[in-house]
């Protein structure tokens, strides 16, 4: 990993009166959520977030409704003006930003792409995809150049002089896309962006992301509620609740190891063996094993594994990427993962027990709120 | 038009089963028996005493006050700095944008009465103008009807009007819209604007003429001034309005792309409240139009000026074909401006049947058409002035005379003895009642009637308009005001009932009844005058029958909407546990509708107020007449300046009144912590 674009320190956001006194209260910023409304009438959306986005990385924030995330992403450039803490934007601070830089960042490093897509309805897609390079001042010629091809990247082209609501969603999001892409930010912000779309759409506008990200390289920082979403997308997953964090890693990290019975619960449906790789299941060789027993490397998906490792008549050894052998799983391993995966919860704790290192980066969280 | 566009909400409420509710309803309920009984009383026992009566030609010492301090003012014109640095400037750029206009299209200054277009010309650009703002249809329209206010014999009055209008809507938009903007920018604005607004907004057209032609003497320029003054807050709430219903998401949408509050403004609320604020330029219109005809009093050129005229001489004829001019001056102004707004649609471009360029092409080539008509108008006689052997003025006044008279001969036995019936039988009767009982009583039984619907607020509120009302030495004429006020209102209110209850009832009749009752807002409350003078002369009656048609169409369309807006399964629930469509309308509908009848009493009230006092024109006594007669004699100029401010008063106190009665019962609101709890 390289130095991060984007850092959050201890950041706060309290919705209500007498909310800027909350960070800073050891009684307040220690209550429930209960609490605080019932005590102080207020709402802390956002509660000591602590991460860091790398470059190129694509970072997703998950939660239920209300946990707090579209309060976390406006944070990042002010939308939402955050009541404490640090948002560290290539090391600037964008909370002690004047007007003016605040307004170039939002101009050239972060833009954003909305839920409810945010189109203005008196302009055709060219001049909505163009509206952040007008804002800026570019001339109306380069503007619209440079539009046309952004237009022709997210799959428009023809559709130019059409009006917002002579679109479909899902073409609307893509205008919405082409705006926050135009400007050629470092980083683009997605506020569940799909899911006001219906599934097969949503699935296009999905492989369109990971698309772009491959072409592009833009970091990304998504939210969304859809866990299926964020194991496709994100390199990173942040799990909020109540505007804490309550888990972060990567995908087979949550679902390996879930920090508690919250994470549990939330990844309890997603088929185990499409996430998890083999790593998570290797167990110390056998001394009955064969030595030229088949090998497979240690980031295979267990779902790969399964035509092998059913066909072979002995164990396979599982090796790390420089060759040195990790241990080995056999059918055994390989069903209790499919039928944990049904059953959920006991299997899943089970399974991150028998991790030789697992624990080491399984749960960040209890850092965070300790 | 008193009032045009409020933002109150006319929300049906359900009764509440709240014991302390029905308790509170019942101590109101004793309260307002208890004030019935005490006025019947003291009439009964105390009548003629103490009435504060002042005949016509009397004044108090506050009048004469007034009248030396217009002395004063005449006196001080030229020597104070207020008059000198800030006013009679006002009141010469104002004149000079009226001049500039009146030149253009009426007649040029020097007296000589040849506009500068010539009247072809004029119909040609206004033709062109509507055409650039809205489509062919108004277009056509225009040209019709500018060519026939020509076979009027009324081009000329019609040109003055249209140039004040022009001119007053102007400076409106000039003012009205940054503020409007600004309103809708920032919650302090607007905070500080709405109850301004609301005051303007219930002050009658009349009343703002006296105290403007005192300090701008009288003429065009403050008929422009008090024409701005009533025509603003339509297009300042409607801007406020459009700019704040934007929403939140677009908003956030163009903030995240680093916009200045200029940007944003240019770019984002600006394009997208466009359509609301041409609708407030719309009603601006309209309401200009309204205060331009009666600013004739106050020596405005123009068609109102024919009218006031006529109606002084009992011309009903020439009143006629004059008001006319003015419906048809309405009609044009709202068509016009009402395409204007639907081209202004968002996306209205994308539905349009020429492209821009060819469109341009069109506008380019028709407008020289239009600048060679008025050249051809400059140079030839009859393009200039209106060929006089067209003029079928004069014919359309002596059929019209002919007719009224032959229905007031003819039909003499039905109208004669119907009004004397109502006069005799119920107004006198009714006024005697307000003007006999002595004025303390009626004030202790009203302020008692206030704090029965409003606690001590609103009583303290009407004592103090009371008060005011006695000092100024106008009791006695603002209580016949208020019994003709009082009785309009109530027929306002049964039409309302029955038409408002009929239209929520049957989406049909709505549909058939609304473009008519629309049409009855837009008319400058003038015009509903003329024809009831044809059919009942000049007397009190004639001005409370006008009052009636004049506020109906809103009060309709309040309890039609309200009736409407009644949830369609508890009418269900009713029809189906086996009430008759009477018992609907009386146990469920009207109950519902509670609220929207006290709200559509409110705005009756204050249409009906407005017109009464226009209706001294026509022969009405009371504050309107003081303030006519203000106009015309010097002599009892202070008086009319009281009797505006008494009119003043009197809306003030039945707008609160009514408006408290709108807003009761009041249902305990669960805290709104609660609420945020539950949602988490
Ligand atoms: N403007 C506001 N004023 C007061 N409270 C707010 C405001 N905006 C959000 N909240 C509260 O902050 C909390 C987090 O809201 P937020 O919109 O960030 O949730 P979310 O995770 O984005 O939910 P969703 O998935 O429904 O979009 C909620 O409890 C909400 O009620
Ligand atoms: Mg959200």
């Amino acid at each position: 990993m390289n130095s991060p674009v984007i850092s959050v320190r201890n950041l706060w956001k309290v919705f209500g009166p007498g909310g800027e006194k909350v960070p800073g209260d050891p009684k307040l910023s220690q209550s429930s959520p209960a609490d605080l409304l019932g005590r102080a009438g207020c709402v802390a959306a956002v509660r000591n977030m602590n991460f860091d986005v790398a470059k190129g990385e694509v970072f997703v924030v998950m939660g239920l409704s209300g946990s707090g995330k579209s309060t976390l992403i406006r944070c990042l450039t002010r939308l939402i003006e955050p009541t404490a803490g640090q948002v560290l934007v290539d090391g600037r601070d964008v909370l002690q930003a004047a007007p003016a830089e605040l307004r170039e960042l939002r101009r050239r490093k972060m833009s954003m792409v909305f839920q409810h897509f945010g189109l203005l309805p008196h302009r055709t897609v060219l001049d909505n995809v163009s509206y952040g390079l007008q804002i800026r001042g570019t001339a109306k010629k380069e503007r619209h150049a440079a539009s046309r091809e952004i237009i022709e990247l997210v799959g428009l082209k023809g559709y130019e002089q059409h009006y917002p609501d002579q679109l479909s969603g899902g073409m609307q999001q893509r205008v919405g896309l082409g705006r926050a892409l135009a400007g050629d930010p470092d980083t683009i912000l997605f506020d569940e962006p799909f899911s006001a779309l219906d599934p097969l759409i949503r699935r296009d506008m999905q492989a369109e992301v990971i698309r772009l990200h491959k072409e592009m390289g833009k970091t990304m920082v998504f939210v969304t509620h859809d866990l299926s979403e964020a194991l496709k997308l994100g390199d990173r997953i942040l799990i909020m609740r109540d505007g804490e964090m309550v888990q972060m890693g990567s995908g087979d990290e949550l679902v390996g190891s879930p920090a508690d019975s919250y994470i549990a619960d939330f990844v309890s449906e997603v088929p185990r063996a499409d996430v998890l790789t083999l790593k998570w299941i290797t167990r110390p060789v056998d001394a009955a094993t064969p030595a030229d027993a088949p090998v497979l490397a240690a980031g295979t998906l267990i779902r790969d594994a399964i035509p092998l490792v059913t066909d072979s008549s002995c164990p396979v050894l599982v090796a790390e990427p420089g060759g040195a052998v990790l241990g080995q799983i056999d059918r055994d391993s390989i069903l209790s993962v499919i039928h944990g995966g049904v059953s959920h919860g006991a299997g899943s704790h089970g399974i991150a027990a028998q991790l030789p290192d697992g624990g080491s980066h399984a749960s960040p969280s209890e850092e965070a709120v300790a | 038009m008193a009032t045009l566009l409020r933002e109150r909400t006319a929300a049906a409420v359900p009764l509440a089963a709240d014991p302390a509710l029905w308790r509170r309803i019942n101590r109101r309920t004793w309260l307002l028996l208890a004030a019935g009984a005490l006025w019947l009383l003291g009439f009964a026992f105390l009548h003629g005493t103490a009435t504060l009566s002042l005949p016509a030609a009397e004044l108090t010492d506050l009048h004469r006050i007034l009248n030396h301090f217009n002395a004063w003012i005449a006196d001080n014109r030229d020597g104070n700095p207020v008059f000198v640095y800030l006013l009679t400037p006002l009141r010469s750029a104002v004149g000079w944008v009226a001049g500039f206009f009146m030149a253009i299209f009426a007649a040029s200054p020097s007296g000589q009465l040849i506009p500068v277009m010539g009247w072809l010309g004029t119909v040609a650009v206004l033709t062109w103008i509507a055409f650039a703002v809205g489509n062919v249809r108004v277009a056509l329209l225009t040209a019709a009807v500018f060519t026939f206010f020509g076979f009027q014999g009324l081009f000329v009055d019609a040109a003055y009007t249209f140039a004040l209008v022009v001119t007053a809507v102007l400076l409106t938009l000039v003012a009205g819209i940054p503020l409007g903007v600004l309103a809708g920018i920032s919650n302090r604005v607007q905070k500080v604007l709405t109850p301004v607004l609301d005051f303007m907004q219930t002050m009658p057209t009349f009343v703002y003429l006296a105290p403007l032609a005192l300090i701008f003497l009288i003429g065009p320029a403050s008929a422009v001034i008090a024409t701005v003054i009533y025509a603003a807050p339509p297009v300042i709430r409607l801007t406020a309005h459009g700019i704040r219903s934007i929403p939140e998401n677009t908003r956030e949408a163009s903030d995240s792309l680093g916009t200045t509050g200029w940007q944003r403004l240019r770019t984002l609320q600006l394009p997208m409240a466009r359509r609301t604020i041409v609708m407030g330029i719309n009603q601006s219109t309209m309401a200009a139009l309204s205060m331009v005809t009666i600013a004739a009093l106050i020596a405005a050129p123009g068609l109102g000026q024919v009218v006031v005229v006529a109606l002084q001489s009992l011309d009903v004829g020439t009143a006629v074909n004059s008001g006319l001019a003015i419906v048809l001056m309405a009609i044009v102004l709202d068509r016009v401006t009402t395409a204007a707004s639907q081209r202004a649609e968002p996306g209205a471009a994308k539905s349009r049947r020429l492209s821009g360029r060819t469109r341009l092409i069109v506008l380019g080539a028709t407008l020289v058409l239009a600048l060679g008509v008025v050249q051809l108008s400059r140079t030839i006689l009859w393009a200039a002035v209106f060929p006089q052997n067209l003029n079928i003025g004069p014919a359309i006044g002596d059929g019209v005379n002919a007719a009224s008279g032959w229905l007031q001969a003819n039909l003499y036995f039905l109208t004669h003895s119907f009004r004397e019936a109502v006069t005799v039988g119920i107004l006198n009767p009714f006024q005697s009642l307000l003007t006999d009982t002595p004025f303390y009583l009626l004030s202790a039984v009203i302020i008692l009637v206030a704090y029965a619907i409003g606690h001590w607020k609103l009583a303290a509120v009407t004592a103090l308009s009371l008060a005011v009302i006695i000092s100024l030495g106008l009791w006695n004429d603002a209580m016949v005001t208020l019994a003709s006020t009082l009785l309009a209102t109530i027929m306002v209110m049964l039409l309302g009932i029955v038409f408002g209850v009929a239209m929520g009832r049957s989406s049909r009749l709505d549909q058939a009844m609304r473009p008519m009752l629309d049409a009855g807002q837009t008319m400058p409350a003038f015009v509903y005058l003329v024809p009831f003078l044809g059919l009942f002369g000049a007397t009190r009656f004639t001005a409370i029958v006008a009052a009636i048609i004049y506020a109906a169409p809103v009060a309709i369309k309040i309890i039609a909407d309200g009736v409407a807006g009644i949830s369609p399964t508890v009418v269900e629930a009713a029809v189906s546990s086996g009430s008759t469509p009477w018992q609907v309308i009386s146990k469920v509908q009207l109950p519902m509708a509670r609220k929207t009848l006290a709200l559509a009493a409110n705005q009756g009230l204050m249409y009906v107020l407005a017109m009464v006092v226009i209706g001294a024109l026509v022969g009405a006594g009371g504050l309107g007449y003081d303030v006519v007669a203000g106009f015309v004699q010097s002599s009892v100029f202070g008086k009319g300046l009281a009797a505006g401010l008494a009119i003043v008063f009197l809306g003030i106190l039945l707008d609160r009144i009514t408006q408290a009665a709108a807003a009761t019962p009041v249902r305990r609101q669960v805290p709104v912590r609660k609420q945020v709890a539950s949602k988490i």
